[in-house]
């Protein structure tokens, strides 16, 4: 794979959109086709359906009731699964609340996904091992944190990355800019992911600024930057990848906005994308489907079949029946348990009220 | 043994922190080199080094996510706001983000910040450098506010701060950085968090504050004794969540109170101290709860502050109303 020039992108970005698969399924860039085994190109795709399918079940969990809240991510699994496939189990993940399929991916159960949605305090109770944050509901404040996490990083001497996501609508936000910047005033070994999917809710990306990409805001903090086709799941691990390399070399920060679209709306939560989107265009990004071009290209490998996909999918739905049952057998949470939670030496006054939340929760 | 100002009783603290615990790190703007704008952190960078004693850029929130990233990766962070009128631009990383991390991880995580921040009036300061916003602050759920009124508080509540697995944000009142000096044992000592302190001995009044105000309140019970009132001085200490047992125990000893801050009458901690103790004291009270506090107002002009901080003579007419009664 042809190295990309850090560098000279830091300050005089070229924004070539960097691809690898057409539509087609065809390898267009040779130079940037990452070094990935055939397994490793399966186990990629599988990750890329298993997301496609857990999301569309989600959405119908959710609709039923039995699950809550959910981002859709339907259209953007090159970009999250591409990206997190670069990444190593011991780097630290903050992603926002759009990014749950890389946290599962990352080590996260899918129930605890699940719980997630829902609203029960388990699912945010991480095993020690799990390098990672909740998903963000705040926009921006993923990317400050990054920045402290990834000096926590320099600071331990260890040979890994933090990695953070927001979308384009989040590149307006303040805390976006002094994340970015922090980590490249400090040299951090950062990777900064934009997922740009054309809309913030109802609002263009148009409106959010008049930079011509997003990605050029790296400028400003002076770290260098990349644009990459978010509907091409080998670019963007190919993008990934070297950024990953880049930083934990100490050279600090990268930012690599993708180039996606989201095809669901916004959440569950009441959104219609039809006030605001065309079916032309709808249609336009369709064509582009990551699944599509990386299942094309994986069959004339005859690495790939429908037999595969079919018993993948069995396999997928087995899953996310058992991880539903996990949740529904969760214990009914308690006031005196949050109380519990808020500090770990608990004050006098909390121990009152946790005091008075048992008797109640007793009768 | 030895008389110091409370800001060498600060410096005293995080020095011995930072050589105790090489998790510790003290960071913010200006905290490095400069050793900090009022000279806290003087000598630090220079003793343990730039990779644990260091200057930030310029943003607020970019400084606390910096802490809350820290901790993630096991370290211990000691992060200054510069002053505390500025927290506005943190406030997210504070309440939203820091405050929240062990609850919302249902107790598998911890976050063990210490912010440091200046505040206070008195001094003649420009504008948002002086306000008394602790009760911001202290209307969030699982932050523990400090506030030492003397050095030797100061001393060993920053440490025990430090050493909590829990945030805590410290507020050091300008007023009281240099203007007296006190007894204060040169060794490493702590003060327990949560727990309010009796700095005067009294029976017929409790006189119940924080900060600079506690300095206020025992200049006035001491021209209140002249005149045969025998006031009590109680000082919070920690101002959320509060030492319900020493307060309520404190109010139903002598039966009267008074309630002292500098903040504006809506905002501070003593609307929440009248509310408890009418909640479980009331039977004990011989009169009305009685407040001082500064009036309704944005925090003034500097050259206003006379004419509008609570003062001793507010004090001393405030609990001879309660004592009257």
């Amino acid at each position: 794979m042809k190295k990309l020039d850090f560098e000279s992108l830091k300050h005089n970005p070229e924004y070539e959109v960097l691809q690898v698969l057409g539509t087609d399924g065809k390898v267009v860039n040779e130079d940037l086709m990452p070094d990935l085994t055939d397994d490793q190109l399966v186990d990629l795709f599988k990750q890329m359906i298993w997301s496609r399918l857990v999301g569309d079940q989600t959405a119908k969990l959710s609709r039923q009731g039995r699950l809550g809240f959910f981002a859709p991510t339907a259209g953007e699994e090159a970009s999250q699964m591409g990206s997190n496939f670069a990444m190593t189990k011991d780097d630290f993940l903050l992603g926002a609340y759009r990014d749950v399929p890389q946290l599962i991916k990352h080590g996260l159960s899918l129930a605890k996904g699940f719980m997630w949605s829902k609203g029960h305090y388990n699912a945010n109770d991480y095993p020690e091992e799990l390098n990672a944050l909740p998903p963000q509901i705040i926009i921006g404040a993923q990317y400050v944190q990054t920045a402290g996490v990834a000096l926590g990083i320099k600071l331990n001497g260890d040979k890994k990355v933090a990695y953070t996501y927001t979308g384009d609508g989040g590149t307006s936000q303040g805390d976006f800019y002094e994340g970015i910047n922090f980590a490249g005033a400090y040299q951090a070994p950062a990777v900064f992911f934009v997922q740009n999917n054309g809309y913030a809710i109802s609002v263009p990306r148009k409106l959010q600024t008049a930079a011509p990409t997003l990605a050029q805001k790296g400028v400003a903090a002076g770290i260098p930057s990349i644009v990459v086709d978010g509907m091409d799941a080998l670019a963007v691990y190919a993008a990934a990848k070297q950024a990953r390399d880049y930083a934990v070399e100490g050279n600090g920060p990268v930012i690599i906005e993708t180039l996606t679209y989201r095809y669901g709306p916004h959440t569950l939560s009441g959104d219609d994308p039809t006030r605001y989107r065309t079916k032309e265009e709808e249609d336009e990004w369709h064509a582009k489907d990551p699944l599509v071009r990386m299942r094309k290209f994986l069959t004339d490998k005859g690495l790939w079949d429908d037999a595969k996909e079919e018993a993948y999918n069995a396999e997928v739905a087995k899953e996310i029946d058992d991880a539903i049952k996990e949740v529904e057998s969760q214990p009914a949470q308690k006031a005196s348990d949050f109380l519990k939670f808020e500090f770990v030496d608990t004050p006098g006054a909390i121990q009152r009220e946790i005091d008075e939340y048992k008797e109640k929760e007793a009768k | 043994m030895a008389k110091i100002t409370m800001i060498k009783a600060v410096t005293d603290a995080l020095d011995e922190e930072l050589a105790r615990d090489e998790k510790v790190l003290v960071f913010g703007e200006d905290v490095g080199n400069n050793g900090g704008v009022f000279r806290a952190t003087e000598g630090l960078q220079a003793k343990y080094g730039d990779k644990r004693v260091f200057d930030t850029p310029l943003a607020e929130s970019g400084i606390i996510g910096l802490a809350n990233g820290l901790a993630t990766q096991g370290w211990r962070p000691v992060p200054e706001i510069q002053f505390m009128g500025f927290i506005m631009e943190a406030i997210d990383e504070i309440a939203g983000q820091m405050a929240r991390q062990r609850f919302r991880h249902a107790g598998s995580r911890k976050a063990p910040i210490t912010i440091r921040s200046p505040f206070g009036g008195g001094v003649h300061a420009i504008e948002l450098h002086s306000d008394n916003l602790e009760g911001l602050v202290a209307q969030v759920p699982g932050l523990r506010v400090v506030i030492p009124s003397d050095p030797y508080d100061a001393k060993g509540l920053l440490a025990s701060s430090i050493r909590s697995d829990d945030p805590v944000f410290f507020l050091e009142h300008m007023r009281v950085y240099r203007s007296f000096r006190q007894e204060v044992p040169d060794e490493s000592y702590t003060v327990p968090l949560d727990k309010a302190a009796v700095k005067r001995e009294g029976s017929d009044v409790t006189i119940i504050s924080y900060g600079y105000m506690v300095r206020e309140s025992l200049n006035a019970a001491e021209d209140l004794a002249k005149e045969g009132i025998n006031a009590e001085v109680l000082d919070l200490r920690t101002v959320s969540p509060l030492d319900e047992e020493t307060i309520l125990n404190e109010v139903k000893k002598t039966g009267r109170v008074v309630l002292v801050q500098e903040a504006q009458k809506q905002a501070g901690v003593m609307g929440s101290v009248a509310a408890l103790i009418a909640e479980d004291a009331i039977l004990s009270l011989e009169a009305p709860i009685a407040r001082v506090s500064a009036p309704d107002t944005p925090y003034p002009c500097s050259d206003a502050e006379g004419a509008w901080l609570p003062n001793k003579d507010d004090i001393i007419a405030a609990v001879k109303k309660t004592v009257n009664f």
